[in-house]
């Protein structure tokens, strides 16, 4: 298992080039499948937290054939700790843009929605600017793509993909069986491809500087650079775009305030690393990560902390699945009740064996994921909890 | 104001007479008034031929959807962990302090409404919150004066 340093990549923010969209034109004066070759070639994967290989998901969409074809843009960033995408679509929205227009070239996309979380419709104005001039340049390149804005309602189980077109569709925001995958049923029954901001600006850069000098960042098992919100108690709050495969020591080194107690990665659907951890694990590798990193000092108690997880799980829990909707519920309740006393110690222990039937039953991410904060955080943060 | 059927018709008008026009017809109407009254559900469902439970249950699904009766501020305080560790919660006292009214509760001249929010996106810059569609961000009980105190002006 290779590491790497702490590395400041300049990727992602590096200005514009001269001609607005030339990775675009450049882009589709190669063949289709070379494009998605590129892409694939990068090891990019997935930037919403999930990881998927972006180059094979390009690949399935463009086989699969459709009269109408869509492209959608998850812009509905709820992660606590994650606000990347929002810098991204404030000052690079361009990149972003191109990323989606070179999948709809690659894949035959006719159709394409940024699907913009409620919480960011101040970003519209600025975001329809940019949507006008690339319509013009669409046109003069012979691209045939067109892209509306939707707006989100404020749900986080939105991000979750299929969630997100029901929402799209008029309907509740609940995540529907997979599969079949929206690559072939999505938005309308219409093939649909969904990725994150950040990949589709990411998608562009490979395209732009190439798969061989993109794949020299990174380490072996995770390539290229990736955007991290840091928040919490760091001087150096922000997004960062870092090389990828970093030691959690080196991490806390760099961004704590010297009295780190706990990092949160990969946002509260993560995993929380205690200080003892630091040394051997890695950002990315067993925590996946949308890259949303809050730090916890000494001062801050773990209980609020859980607490306040929990209780944001079961308000954002779709109610659609009983494990999920119950489950979150319960975790919250337990922990209170060990808190005061009315439980006994030994009931954190059913309450993690609960998380971990969530984890095997719940139908998305949702209810899936609580188990990684709710385990990490009582297995070692414990005295935290009782006392 | 715009009269509800107006907004209807227009969001037909773009997404046709469907389903998916639901989302964007309930947006525009909170867009107007700040929340979507038992009323419209009935009119928006007798316009896309679906059942008003549909209608509310699709509306009451989502957080920026209200269905009873805001300010013509909204308030929307983030609570995420990292606007908390930054001091919400003195931000939140100098709201209540400031506009007499407990959370989840509106001003008797309707202006104001008191709300809390999951993560904004604003975590390195917390405490967060939006009014409307706008965010204000660093915020401290000085600011928060200062911050309520435009708005009244601005109604006046």
């Amino acid at each position: 298992m290779s590491t790497k340093q702490v590395n400041r990549a300049d990727i992602i923010f590096s200005p514009y080039s001269v001609a607005p969209y030339e990775i675009l034109r450049l882009s589709m004066q190669k063949t289709k499948p070379e494009v998605i070759e590129e892409i694939t070639e990068s090891g990019l994967r997935g930037r919403g937290g999930a990881g998927f290989l972006t180059g094979l998901k390009w690949k399935f969409f463009a086989n699969t054939d459709g009269d109408e074809k869509y492209i959608i843009c998850n812009a509905d960033e709820g992660e606590p700790g994650t606000f990347k995408d929002r810098k991204l679509l404030v000052e690079v929205p361009r990149k972003v843009i191109s990323g989606m227009a070179i999948a709809a070239y690659a894949c035959n996309a006719t159709k394409g929605v940024i699907y913009l979380r409620a919480e960011y419709n101040n970003l519209i104005p600025a975001l329809k600017k940019e949507l006008d001039i690339f319509d013009e340049h669409a046109k003069k390149f012979g691209l045939k793509f067109k892209i509306e804005i939707f707006s989100g309602a404020g749900a986080y189980v939105c991000g979750e993909e299929t969630a997100l077109i029901e929402s799209m569709e008029g309907q509740r925001g609940e995540p529907r069986n997979k599969p079949p995958f929206p690559i072939q049923n999505g938005y309308l029954g219409k093939p649909t491809l969904v990725n994150n901001v950040e990949t589709f600006a990411t998608a562009s850069m490979v395209c732009r500087y190439g798969a061989s000098t993109y794949k020299t960042y990174g380490t072996s098992d995770q390539r290229g650079s990736k955007l991290f919100s840091i928040s919490g108690d760091s001087p150096k709050e922000g997004v960062f775009e870092l090389e990828l495969g970093m030691k959690i020591s080196d991490f806390v080194e760099e961004f704590g305030d010297g009295d780190t107690k706990a990092v949160q990665v990969g946002g509260v659907a993560g995993f929380c690393i205690p200080r003892k951890q630091f040394e051997t694990a890695i950002v990315g590798e067993g925590n996946t990560t949308g890259g949303a990193t809050m730090i916890f000092n000494s001062t801050r108690s773990m209980y609020n902390v859980l607490h306040n997880y929990l209780d944001f799980f079961a308000e954002e829990s779709c109610g659609q699945c009983t494990p999920c909707r119950v489950g979150t519920q319960q975790l919250l309740k337990g922990i209170e009740a060990v808190k005061s006393g009315t439980k006994p110690v030994e009931y954190l222990d059913d309450l993690i064996k609960l998380s971990k039937t969530m984890q095997i039953t719940s139908k998305c991410g949702l209810g899936q994921s609580v188990t990684n904060s709710f385990t990490s955080i009582v297995q070692n943060f414990k005295e935290e909890m009782i006392y | 104001m715009a009269e509800i059927a107006e907004i209807i018709n227009d969001k037909i008008k773009h997404f046709g007479r469907e389903r998916v026009a639901l989302l964007p017809i309930l947006q525009g109407i909170v867009k107007e008034k700040n929340f979507v009254n038992n009323q419209d559900m009935v009119q928006i469902a007798e316009a896309l031929d679906i059942s008003a439970a549909d209608v509310f249950g699709t509306a009451s699904f989502y957080s920026f959807i209200d269905h009873v009766e805001r300010g013509k501020y909204v308030i929307r305080v983030c609570k995420s962990i990292t606007c908390e560790m930054k001091g919400k919660h003195k931000v939140l006292q100098a709201l209540e302090d400031e506009l007499r009214i407990k959370l989840g509760e509106t001003t008797h001249d309707k202006k104001f409404s008191l709300l809390q929010s999951n993560c904004l996106g604003l975590c390195d810059q917390g405490p967060a919150m939006l009014i409307n569609e706008e965010a204000y961000t660093h915020l401290n009980p000085v600011k928060v004066h200062e911050i309520i105190n435009h708005f009244r002006n601005l109604s006046k």
